[in-house]
């Protein structure tokens, strides 16, 4: 009975992270191209959208060939084509942001969903997996620590972002860009150019983030799969407040969260499960009050963010 | 161009529609979601499918149609366009108002839907019920989950903890139980019928419980399947035959088998007969001896015993001295739920109130 108690503690620990692990690669690889789209100057909020045609493109391209790398290669193609379209949209002066973002996300989905009806059946080749967990006898830690190459991948690109945005002359034309295109202009950068350019491989990101979840996890093609990740990866961006680091930290947060309704139940903690689910979604909304109230508006957004100039 | 309005060419393709449909009965079905979902869906999918053994029918069908004022207009599509002498809604949520709005509008129009409650004082007299009750099936499937577990934990992964749901995780437990006293099933509910993700977390969290059997109760348990096959333990379906889904460890798993219905339907509706005067009935009801429901085909790791038993217990269900709802039986706070002495039948009204676990499952359903 100890050891059972035991064993529910630490199921629900280490639930929630590998829950943390594998749930979060959709919001690190949605929200960091976001976040790259953002600093820009350019809002994406079709990104829901480009998550559910990734996802779709990933599933079907690998079932057809084979090929988990090719689906995800695909995908990631997809996903920049529906960029182009937004940032193609977008450019014109009177289109709104948010107003297209909205038709994107519809677009997009509705796209999935129509390419996707005869997707539905069975099982595409999955991704590799990186297996760490060898070493265990126990088979929860073992199927904790096998980690997909995208969490690597997710990480590194946080990182590489940071100094992308914080080292680099082209992060510093990206930045220029979203804060004062006028200025940015006068001084001879190619602000359409660089936001087209952003937004592009912004949506190539989410959709890789769509490829994770019909290649590995939960490795099916349903049209529920996204449950709304996509809008919440964008929501996370302005909470990590455009900065690449705080996206990871947030979208290993929301990964966790998801996994703890799931896990509390499994160690037997049965009560308050619609609470307890309901977790990444009220983390949003606290985030959001918390981070935009202390400091009296939404410090470190770009200065030219969703307007068009 | 006027000559050739939108209205006079679907006019002109409805005439025709109606000339075919003059030799052979129209049926139209309508689902909630994708029909090829492996679940709940292609289960009705696969009834339909079924009536092409029926010459005399010509069977139409839509999928993903939202529980909305949509479904009337796939309905009123069906049978204007198509000439569709009777229509199926097979989803929860096409019953009120949706169809019931287009049977008052189309009253030579027969109505069928999948678990709707026909109440007389409100609702019109050309709508008709029909559904199964799997609890039998679901407690054969448990039976092989109680061969097959080494660790006595078995995993249930539910939608929501309304009546039906219950059941299912009460009979699979019961029939689990019959085999080995010393189970024990853990439930996590998600909170809605198509949560992919939830379904494969709560999937990996039971399995890290130490679970070894694991089966649910959502649209579709494919993920559920699937993610006890990538964690090396066993799986029961449901739904649907989800075999292709774990080709190592499933076990078996209870399914619809909705051609039966919809091929007796068929038979009636050619003899002329209707449910607004009653030759055919207001209720179809059936269980596992009528073949509304079944068994999928065992996986490979079901041993020799094991299918001994189930197939015993499956003919003693049938010829009816296998009763499974027999008291006493006990919820699992220990509160008498079923007295001794007392015998429900599956197809009771008492047991569509069911809102308890059975002795032997952990898990709550009050949130």
């Amino acid at each position: 009975m100890q050891a059972d108690v035991a064993m529910e503690e630490w199921g629900v620990v280490l639930g929630v992270a590998a829950g943390a692990v594998r749930g979060s690669i959709p919001y690190l690889f949605v929200s960091l191209g976001e976040c790259l789209t953002e600093k820009s100057g350019k809002i994406n909020l079709g990104m829901e959208g480009v998550l559910l045609m990734g996802a779709m493109t990933a599933f079907a391209v690998s079932d057809q060939s084979g090929s988990p790398w090719l689906g995800l290669l695909a995908a990631a193609i997809v996903g920049a084509m529906l960029g182009a379209v937004h940032a193609g949209l977008t450019r014109f002066p009177k289109v709104n942001d948010v107003a297209a973002g909205i038709a994107m996300i519809l677009f997009g989905s509705g796209l999935a969903f129509f390419f996707g009806k005869q997707f539905v059946a069975p099982m595409a080749p999955q991704l590799p997996l990186i297996d760490l967990g060898s070493w265990s006898a126990s088979p929860a830690i073992h199927s904790a620590l096998r980690i997909s190459p995208l969490f690597f991948c997710g990480i590194a690109l946080g990182f590489a972002l940071h100094f992308v945005f914080q080292r680099t002359r082209w992060g510093l034309r990206v930045r220029a860009a979203g804060d004062d295109p006028l200025a940015a202009r006068s001084i001879g950068i190619p602000v359409d150019r660089i936001r087209m350019t952003a937004t592009v491989a912004g949506a190539g990101l989410a959709a890789v983030g769509g490829a994770h979840m019909t290649l590995y996890f939960p490795g099916i093609w349903s049209e529920g799969i996204s449950g709304g990740q996509g809008l919440m990866a964008v929501a996370l961006v302005i909470f990590a407040r455009w900065n690449p680091l705080r996206c990871v930290a947030a979208a290993l947060l929301f990964g966790g969260a998801q996994a703890l309704g799931p896990s509390l139940q499994a160690a037997g903690q049965a009560g308050y499960y619609h609470l307890f689910n309901a977790s990444p979604y009220v983390l949003t909304l606290a985030l959001m009050a918390l981070t935009c109230s202390r400091h009296g508006g939404v410090s470190g957004a770009p200065g030219a963010l969703g307007r068009n100039g | 161009m006027k000559g050739l309005s939108r209205r006079a060419w679907i006019g002109s393709g409805a005439a025709a529609a109606a000339a075919a449909a003059r030799d052979s009965l129209v049926l139209g079905f309508i689902y909630g979601g994708p029909k090829n979902d492996l679940g709940y869906n292609q289960a009705h999918a696969e009834g339909k499918q079924t009536l092409r053994g029926y010459p005399f029918v010509n069977a139409l069908d839509e999928a993903s149609v939202p529980e909305t004022v949509a479904a009337e207009e796939s309905m009123g599509n069906m049978i204007f366009q198509d000439g569709a002498q009777a229509v199926f809604a097979t989803s929860f949520g096409h019953f009120d108002p949706f169809t019931l709005n287009v049977a008052r509008r189309n009253p030579n129009v027969q109505f069928f839907h999948c678990g709707g409650l026909w109440q007389p004082a409100r609702h019109p007299q050309n709508v008709g019920v029909y559904f199964g009750f799997i609890d039998e099936v679901e407690y054969l499937s448990g039976m092989l989950a109680g061969f097959a577990t080494r660790t006595n934990k078995i995993g249930f992964v539910a939608a929501k903890p309304i009546p039906q749901v219950l059941r299912n995780i009460n009979t699979f437990t019961m029939g689990a139980r019959s085999v080995n006293p010393n189970i024990t099933t853990k439930v996590v509910f998600t909170g809605d019928w198509v949560l992919p993700v939830r379904e494969a977390e709560a999937s990996s969290s039971l399995a890290d419980q130490g679970i070894d059997v694991l089966t649910g109760h959502t649209g579709s348990p494919r993920v559920i399947v699937q993610m006890a096959e990538r964690r090396g333990i066993f799986a029961n379906g449901y739904q649907f035959n989800q075999s292709s889904m774990a080709p190592r460890g499933f076990l078996t798993g209870a399914e619809w088998h909705w051609g039966t219905v919809y091929g007796k339907y068929a038979e009636l509706l050619r003899a002329g007969k209707s449910v607004s005067d009653g030759s055919i009935p207001r209720r179809l009801t059936g269980t596992l001896k009528d073949g509304f429901c079944r068994l999928s085909p065992f996986g490979p790791q079901v041993s020799p015993r094991a299918r001994q038993a189930v197939a015993e217990a499956s003919a003693k269900i049938i010829d009816g001295s296998l009763q499974i709802y027999r008291g006493p039986i006990r919820d699992n706070t220990g509160q008498l739920r079923i007295a001794p002495g007392v015998t429900l039948g599956v197809t009771d009204t008492e047991l569509d109130k069911m809102d308890w676990l059975v002795e032997g499952v952990l898990g709550r359903t009050r949130s």
